[in-house]
């Protein structure tokens, strides 16, 4: 057994939501096994990882009881410099974004020879030696090369290889791996995910995995254990967990996990009527300079793409596939470079800003971040009515429409008078959609609107969407990279890549027969294929 | 290497505006040198013949030309006054100035930083405090009155260095030039430690908050390496940053800190200039100040891009 926690329990400081981060944590990672953590945000999942590294700030979180044998020696019994010998040589770690998890002004392969060099007494050619060895069993290419790299000079995934190669290059009997995956692309993770999988079976170590993501575990775990505020709820082997979950908790989780199979749509909600006409549209940022040297960067490159009112589109693709972008196009957050938009039977695309303002209420969008989408010094009923206001119609009357649209999303009304930070993050989402609602939008863009939430959360924010298309009809273009999240609610997916739509199609045709190389890449890469999820 | 030279290309244009600008200045300001020069009880004649001497007679054109060809070779004029070449004055003056500027330099740079990051390590401590109660004094107390205060305690009262004066190292040894820079160096940069060390505080404990600070730690490194080696690296632009502005604003101070421990710099040049008009030294030393701005400002550019990688122009 390389690591076992007994009864872990870590308090929190006073004036938290609850008195323990963990309480009574128990579990254990044999050798050769990867077990994975699952949980939402706030689950403890994290400071059950960060409290075996002793990386916890000590004054806030406190270990107040059990123990956290590693190898049989108990960690919580160590002091910081005692500790600091374990940190690296015999645990190693990986993180969520490996941008800010390497320290961007040191060459990646001095990062790496820093731990040969606190840790061992290798000389120069020898330390050298051991870090080109440990890029290569990443499978970097040409780690002469790299070696002598910035991070902002690699990929995301290359660099997910560094953090993985540094957490490895003392052999350590246990890694624990903080969400590695939650940062990258769909294709990205399903190499990075094979490639801890492959090096784990290798080297024979034991990996805890923290996750949120039930495709991951589907496609990594040996054995599972489900967390929840702090408390271990179910442990069991990954397919019991899959399969036949116990605890309602898990079952709930697992039953929130949209399918990537795509359910049969009627198609019933979609008018006749066009609401948006995209006409090869370009993005180009940059300029050529005055010596035309410039760089330009073509984010965007002749898009054409209908809704029709009531349709649900989704653009699916991976980062830089230019999907941002276009979204910001189509409600003139950005200006087009070329092509025409038009919405409503109006071409926006080269409306001055004056002149777009009255067809402003007809598009509204939906971001990504319900945290920082929302004005923190004004009250929900502010938010909600300021856009109305604008608009013309009077306060009573736009107050009476806020409440009326916050009783449709699901917030009482009786909350208005509340600010955004009384809120959680999913009842933020839906005030950032009661908001655009209340407009009386004909489109409604969503751009990553369910990416940053819970699952359970992610679940019940579909659902309104869909509930809030069939009741008022619009068009809704649904910016996403989760195919899941796409397969589940849209009736077309558009697939871009590298700026270019490569395939669009209806969502059934797409995923079950898709055609472009690129899609049929990507649907490979979705983690946890193998594993049918519940349709919405 | 390319974008070296074209920073230091880029200098040239700024050094030709700031050029035209000074001479535009002494051009279009009120009050005419020659009448300056000549004094209350001269005719218009011997005005005009002043005029005629210092080339302030031709049509403005001709004397811009004339004022570019002589910069482009390295003259900044004459003083209107002694009629020495302002190069040859100011060359004199340059040791102890330099020597002044250099030291508070090391001064502040050898005692703000590891301040100001002890400040960040331990955040919310009383060093910490401590640290930021002299900074908000170092910012409050005036160059003159903090001299004062160093010359009655050290000078005066302990006698351990001397009131005031200037030794130069290369002909009256290193320890007596230490003696009489020390208190005039610490007068002049306790605003600058007051000033970066603040700023070094501000910048590392942003960046101890860091992914990568976390990465160190993960890997079993050293609080003290941590911050050698993760910590100040990420944090020195904005350092480097102030510590570039704080020595072209040390010009100002400069002048006091001469005046007050009676040092024969450029500083006190400045001051005697202005006193007795001499436009001539005011024009030159404008100039060459300018000139050291522009330099100083070349060199913090280029050091981003040894300090941060991700930095290219």
């Amino acid at each position: 057994m390389v690591l076992k926690i007994e009864n872990l329990t870590v308090k929190l400081p006073k004036g938290a939501d609850r008195e323990f981060a963990i309480e009574d944590v128990s579990l254990h990672v044999d050798k050769g096994e990867i077990v994975c953590v699952v949980g939402e945000s706030g689950s403890g999942k994290s400071v059950t990882a960060f409290t075996i590294m002793g990386l916890i700030p000590r004054k806030e979180l406190t270990p107040v009881a059990g123990k956290i044998l590693l190898e049989g020696e108990d960690l919580l019994t160590k002091d910081n410099s005692e500790m600091r010998k374990f940190r690296g040589s015999r645990i190693g770690m990986i993180f969520q974004e490996p941008m800010t998890a390497l320290n961007p002004v040191m060459k990646v392969g001095r990062q790496i020879e820093e731990l040969l060099t606190i840790h061992t007494k290798h000389n120069e050619q020898e330390r050298k030696k051991i870090i080109l060895e440990a890029m290569d069993a990443v499978k970097l290419p040409d780690p002469t090369k790299i070696f002598n790299t910035y991070p902002h000079q690699l990929s995301g995934g290359q660099r997910q290889r560094i953090m993985i190669a540094m957490a490895l290059v003392l052999e350590p009997n246990l890694l624990i791996a903080d969400e590695p995956t939650t940062a990258l692309d769909v294709t990205t993770q399903a190499e990075v995910l094979t490639l801890v999988k492959e090096i784990q079976r290798i080297k024979g170590m034991g990996v805890l995995f923290i996750t949120h993501d039930f495709g991951v575990v589907a496609d990594i775990a040996d054995r599972v254990v489900v967390m929840q505020n702090g408390l271990v709820v179910e442990e069991g082997t990954r397919d019991k967990i899959l399969h036949s979950p116990e605890h309602p908790y898990t079952q709930m989780l697992i039953n929130s996990v949209p399918s990537l199979d795509p359910p049969d749509r009627s198609m019933e909600n979609v008018q006749d009527t066009k609401v948006v006409e995209m006409s090869s549209v370009h993005k180009t940022y940059g300029s050529l300079g005055i010596f035309g040297k410039g760089r330009t960067v073509k984010a965007v490159q002749d898009v054409s793409l209908d809704l029709h009112g009531g349709e649900l589109v989704g653009i699916v693709g991976e980062s830089g596939s230019g999907k941002s972008t276009l979204a910001r196009c189509l409600v003139r957050l950005i200006d087009p470079t070329e092509g025409s938009i038009t919405i409503n039977g109006k071409n926006i695309s080269t409306l001055s800003r004056g002149l777009l303002r009255p067809h402003r209420s007809e598009f509204q969008i939906v971001f990504q971040d319900p945290y920082r989408s929302l004005n923190p010094r004004r009250t929900i009923e502010q938010s909600l009515i300021e856009g109305p206001m604008n608009f013309g119609m009077g306060r009573t009357e736009a107050v009476a429409k806020a409440r009326e649209v916050l009783e449709i999303v699901g917030i009482s009304p009786d909350a208005m008078g509340r600010f955004p930070h009384q809120f959680s993050g999913g009842q933020r989402q839906r005030i950032c959609i009661a908001r655009a609602v209340v407009m009386e939008p004909k489109l409604i863009v969503a751009d990553e609107a369910v990416s940053a939430l819970d699952v359970s959360v992610q679940r019940q924010v579909l659902d309104l969407f869909l509930d809030i298309r069939q009741r008022f009809g619009m068009a809704m273009l649904f910016i996403t990279h989760d195919l899941r999240v796409a397969a589940q609610v849209c009736d077309r997916v558009v697939v871009m890549q590298h700026g270019k739509v490569v395939e669009q199609g209806k969502t059934t045709d797409v995923y079950n027969n898709p055609q472009h190389p690129y899609t049929q890449e990507l649907l490979a890469a979705a983690p946890g294929r193998d594993v049918k999820f519940n349709q919405l | 290497m390319f974008y070296v030279i074209k920073r230091i290309l880029a200098t040239i244009p700024v050094m030709v505006v700031v050029a035209l600008f000074v001479f535009c200045i002494i051009r279009l300001g009120p009050g005419d040198p020659a009448s300056v020069i000549a004094g209350d009880y001269a005719t218009a004649e011997d005005i005009q013949e002043i005029r005629i001497k210092l080339g302030l007679a031709d049509p403005i054109p001709v004397q811009m030309g004339k004022w570019f060809v002589q910069l482009a070779s390295g003259d900044l004029g004459k003083s209107y006054h002694s009629n020495m070449q302002v190069t040859k004055l100011i060359s004199q003056r340059l040791e102890p100035t330099l020597l002044l500027a250099v030291t508070t330099i090391l001064l502040t740079v050898f005692v703000a930083i590891p301040l100001g990051t002890l400040a960040a390590y331990k955040a919310g401590s009383w060093v910490d405090k401590f640290v930021m109660i002299f900074s908000v004094a170092g910012f409050s107390i005036p160059v003159f009155v903090l001299g004062y205060i160093l010359v009655y305690i050290f000078a005066m009262e302990l006698r351990w260095l001397p009131v005031q004066g200037y030794r130069s190292p290369f002909d009256d040894g290193f320890l007596l030039f230490l003696k009489h820079i020390t208190m005039p160096a610490v007068t002049l940069s306790v605003i600058y430690i007051a000033l970066i060390s603040r700023m070094t505080r501000a910048s590392v404990v942003e960046v101890l908050n860091e992914d990568y600070v976390r990465t160190a730690r993960a890997k079993g490194q050293s609080e003290f390496k941590i911050l050698l080696r993760h910590a100040l690296p990420n944090a020195a632009v904005p350092i480097v940053t102030v510590l570039g502005i704080s020595i072209a604003l040390m010009i100002g101070g400069v002048v006091v800190t001469e005046s007050v421990y009676n040092i024969p710099g450029l500083g006190r040049l400045v001051l005697d200039a202005v006193l007795s008009r001499d436009y001539g030294v005011i024009q030159g030393l404008i100039l060459f100040f300018s000139f050291i701005y522009i330099f100083i400002n070349l060199l913090i550019d280029l050091s981003y891009t040894l300090i941060d990688p991700r930095i290219r122009y």
